[in-house]
């Protein structure tokens, strides 16, 4: 752009960014090790298999939460219709539950020995598997189908932030022009809220190839299988680390063609905050369906699932019953404030740098700051433990040089591990919901603030921060909820004598009795709603 | 900037906070084994001894993090199942030996490292579970699994879990490489189902009809028995022991290590020694229906309702030893695809 930054700006975002990359660094790092073959015995064997597996559930699931998500977002932003007051925050509820409890749900209610195919036997006079075809829970498909009930929120809160945040002007314009909702919908809403909705499908991507719990429970092999077969079972980080970093390296091939095919499309709006949105008045069949697609989708992703978790809460209350619970509740919250506060100032700050800055590589920082969000949730804990403990070590060290007493594992031994693991999994979302919504302002406002006088600093606080607020709040309660449920890093990274309630309910599912983490279960989730609300009334607010 | 410092600031303290937390007498575990597992026995030896345990249970990675953290790791003892894994972290340097004349003459040797580095503290059977209808033989081996009469009537958990492989092994070890292959396309090729569940999912479809025999650990059965709720998914379905004409039924162990730098080795030894006592023993046998290692500790009634076995008495360390071969003769038969 034109604004003159002084040295401190990029410097301090690369400086961040490259400490945000160290885990990865450390990763790829270990992929030149030796791997003794095993990368290309699994290339001759199971691995296209597995690639195959990757790519349709990585799509699938980008795919359907795009056509969930949209319409949804669009029935709720433009459309009035009944009920749309409960469901403007009811859909947001999805994101609160863990999906490896609602794969765990499915596949009781599902699987052949569950409830629905039993009955189904029963009634219809079936005696085996042979005298019928059903949807096989434990598949493909079924993966597909459980990451999507779980991810597609992303889409829906991000997509519906930007239809929000569009003017009413421009939709005005269109029905003026003689557009039908339709058209107004597909030429302008669209084309406007493409840039938020591809950041948000980008995440649902990473996250579903970063999945590792519900493709191991439904024994669909996918990459992150191999990455932790070869890891684990063959006890080769070298050929688990190089699987990762090709997993990193299809995923930049991927968002860079998207990029690339809006790249030369900038839209700006003039946003005052203070129109009022007509919303379309939907009658009769129309309302109908909305009320209809609405209600399916919560109730599948969320009100059966979470009826479940109550029913096995009571039956199990006594087994369920824990007093330690508050704890528990306490350190997931404190980790979860914690770690979102930290996301939101990074991604604002990396965000805005590429925003200002004039240099050719200044969308870097905020880009490799992303890749955590990709990578399988243990093998990113290595990679924080990596450097961490090479720091710890030095320092120790040093300390014994000075004759000083040696203070230990200061980084790694401590909840500051778990922090960073958290920070760089979860900053890829922040930084994206905040640049969807950065790069809607204007550049005249820059232009104008600079001409008045602001220092960057000033403008970001007095300008930018306000209209961005939405993204930022839409951004740090994406990171909320996603701490509450995180695993890997917690279960990993954690010191002893440190709890959440993830961890908790994961030692019971883990081997598969999630009847006595249900009471826990419950727990992430209800506490995963609190923010929602307060979210939700800030973002309805404003219009 | 203020904000950054700010919550710079935050974090320092609670990081400084945690630091600093340190209390008298204790011993760390870093567990793969569930904390419910491992709390009743546990508490116990805490209430005798006044020493707390504090443990991080993991199902991965924890290895790895114990070799970064080097001599600064606050852990004293590892515990897990599988005897690869005991092995593995022998073999990465990561343990040190125990001289201990309690636990050498709790344990039997053929259960213990050689050079004390690793301990098993209990034992547990790949059993076959079988359709009380539709399977009259109680009398299979691991052979049967390939026999072509079986075709389709077979499911088993993913291949690549820990005790399927450990089975693999003691197959390779027992035909060698070529017959153990053979074998297992033979297994794949009889499977109901892609592998997939756990043990306890193989017991409910034997119940439902999907499969009539299935590969499972003794203790998923046991507990299946003991939950109200899931009681009648075993009902039909009777538990048998594999190979009691030839070898003997395959086994597999939990056991304990002593860290490398344990920093609380008199505390944690301590524990090591009660985990192999009479009491912790049969708090094992009653809570986890595994079988107790120590000679002379009976397992729970339940277990011991199933009758007296033969265990295969191949050498745990050719179990551990044919490890990778196992693995990799999965990939190449593709067997959870």
């Amino acid at each position: 752009m034109f604004i003159k930054l002084n040295l401190k700006w990029p410097a301090f975002s690369w400086l961040l960014s490259l400490l945000l990359f160290l885990p990865l660094l450390a990763i790829i790092w270990q992929s030149f090790g030796d791997d003794q073959d095993i990368f290309s015995h699994l290339w001759q064997t199971v691995l296209p298999d597995y690639l195959l597996n990757t790519l349709l559930v990585v799509t699938g699931v980008a795919l359907s939460s795009m056509l969930i998500g949209v319409p949804l977002a669009w029935l709720i932003a433009m459309c009035q219709f009944p009920m749309r007051g409960f469901f403007v925050w009811a859909l947001l509820l999805p994101l609160a539950m863990p999906s490896y409890v609602v794969a765990y749900v499915y596949t009781d209610l599902l699987e052949y020995a569950g409830p629905v195919q039993t009955w189904l036997r029963a009634s219809f006079g079936w005696h085996g598997a042979m005298d019928y075809q059903f949807f096989e829970v434990r598949s493909v498909t079924g993966a597909i189908v459980m990451l999507t009930l779980v991810l597609f929120p992303y889409v829906y809160l991000l997509a519906r932030t930007a239809f929000l945040e569009q003017a009413n002007s421009l939709l005005q314009s269109a029905r003026m022009l003689g557009c039908t909702p339709w058209q107004s919908f597909t030429r302008v809403s669209l084309p406007l809220a493409r840039p938020a909705i591809a950041v948000a499908t980008s995440l649902v991507a990473m996250e579903s190839l970063a999945d590792f719990a519900v493709v191991n429970y439904f024994s669909v092999p996918t990459l992150t299988t191999a990455v932790y077969d070869t890891w684990l079972g063959y006890g080769s980080l070298a050929a688990a680390a190089r699987l990762s970093s090709l997993m990193i390296a299809v995923l930049f091939v991927l968002i860079s063609i998207e990029r690339l095919g809006r790249n030369r499309q900038q839209h700006y709006q003039k946003t005052t905050g203070q129109e009022h949105k007509d919303r379309f008045q939907l009658r009769g069949g129309k309302s109908v369906a909305a009320v209809l697609f609405c209600g399916l989708i919560f109730g599948v992703a969320f009100l059966l699932p979470f009826i479940t978790l109550i029913d096995l809460a009571i039956s199990y209350f006594d087994v369920s019953w824990n007093d330690q619970f508050i704890a528990y509740t306490y350190n997931s919250l404190m980790l979860a404030t914690i770690v979102s506060v930290i996301c939101i100032v990074i991604g604002v700050l990396l965000t805005y740098f590429k925003r200002l800055s004039n240099q050719r590589f200044s969308h870097v920082p905020a880009k490799i700051s992303t890749t955590g969000y990709a990578l399988p949730g243990t093998v990113l804990a290595i990679g924080v433990l990596i450097p961490l403990t090479f720091i710890d070590l030095r320092i120790n060290d040093l300390m014994a040089w000075l004759n000083l007493e040696e203070p230990g594992l200061i980084l790694s031994g401590t909840l500051f591990a778990i922090v960073v693991g958290y920070v760089v999994r979860f900053v890829a979302i922040a930084i994206g919901a905040v640049e969807s919504s950065l790069n809607k302002i204007t550049p005249s406002i820059d232009m104008v603030s600079t001409t008045l006088g602001l220092s960057p600093l000033k403008m970001l606080l007095k300008i930018h921060l306000p209209l961005v607020r939405k993204g930022c709040f839409a951004a740090a309660l994406l990171v909320f909820i996603e701490s509450m449920k995180e695993l890997p890093a917690a279960l990993l990274l954690r010191p002893f004598g440190f709890e959440t309630l993830a961890t908790y309910v994961y030692q019971y599912v883990s081997d598969e009795q999630l009847e006595h983490g249900a009471l826990a279960a419950i727990v992430i989730v209800v506490v995963g709603l609190i923010p929602l609300i307060f979210l939700n009334r800030s973002l309805e607010q404003q219009h | 900037m203020k904000s950054i410092t700010a919550v710079a600031a935050l974090v320092m303290t609670v990081v400084s906070s945690f630091s600093a937390m340190a209390h008298d007498e204790e011993v760390n575990i870093y567990s793969y084994r569930q904390p419910f597992l491992i709390n009743p026995v546990v508490e116990d030896f805490t209430k005798q001894t006044g020493i707390k345990v504090n443990v991080v249970f993991a199902k991965k990675g924890l290895a790895e993090r114990l070799q970064r953290e080097g001599k600064h790791t606050k852990a004293d003892l590892v515990l897990t199942t599988d005897i690869s894994r005991l092995m593995d972290l022998a073999e990465k340097g990561l343990t040190q030996p125990v001289n201990s004349k309690v636990i050498n003459s709790n344990v039997p040797s053929y259960l213990r490292d050689a050079d004390n580095q690793w301990f098993a503290l209990t034992t547990r059977v790949r059993n076959l579970y079988v359709s009380k209808d539709r399977i009259g033989d109680t009398k299979l081996t691991y052979e049967d699994l390939s026999d072509p009469k079986y075709k389709g009537k077979i499911c088993t958990r993913s291949g690549k879990h820990a005790y399927t492989v450990a089975l693999i092994s003691s197959m390779i070890a027992h035909h060698g490489y070529d017959d153990a292959k053979v074998w297992l396309e033979g297994f794949k090729a009889n499977l109901a189902r892609r592998p997939q569940g756990n043990d306890r999912a193989q017991i409910k479809a034997i119940t439902q009809g999907q499969c009539d025999i299935a590969l499972g650990n003794s203790y998923y059965f046991g507990k299946i028995l003991n939950n109200p709720k899931q009681k009648a998914w075993a009902e039909s379905v009777a538990i048998t022991f594999p190979n009691q004409q030839d070898r003997g039924a395959h086994i597999n162990v939990s056991g304990m290590v002593l860290t490398k730098y344990a920093h609380n080795k008199a505390a944690a030894i301590a524990l090591m020694e009660y985990l192999t006592s009479d009491l912790a023993q049969s708090i094992y046998a009653k809570v986890n229906m595994e079988y107790p290692v120590k000679v002379g500790i009976k397992p729970s009634p339940l277990v011991a309702s199933w009758g007296e076995f033969k265990a295969d008495k191949l050498a745990m360390s050719d179990i551990a030893k044919n490890r990778q071969l196992a693995l990799k003769m999965l990939d190449q038969v593709k067997f959870d695809l």
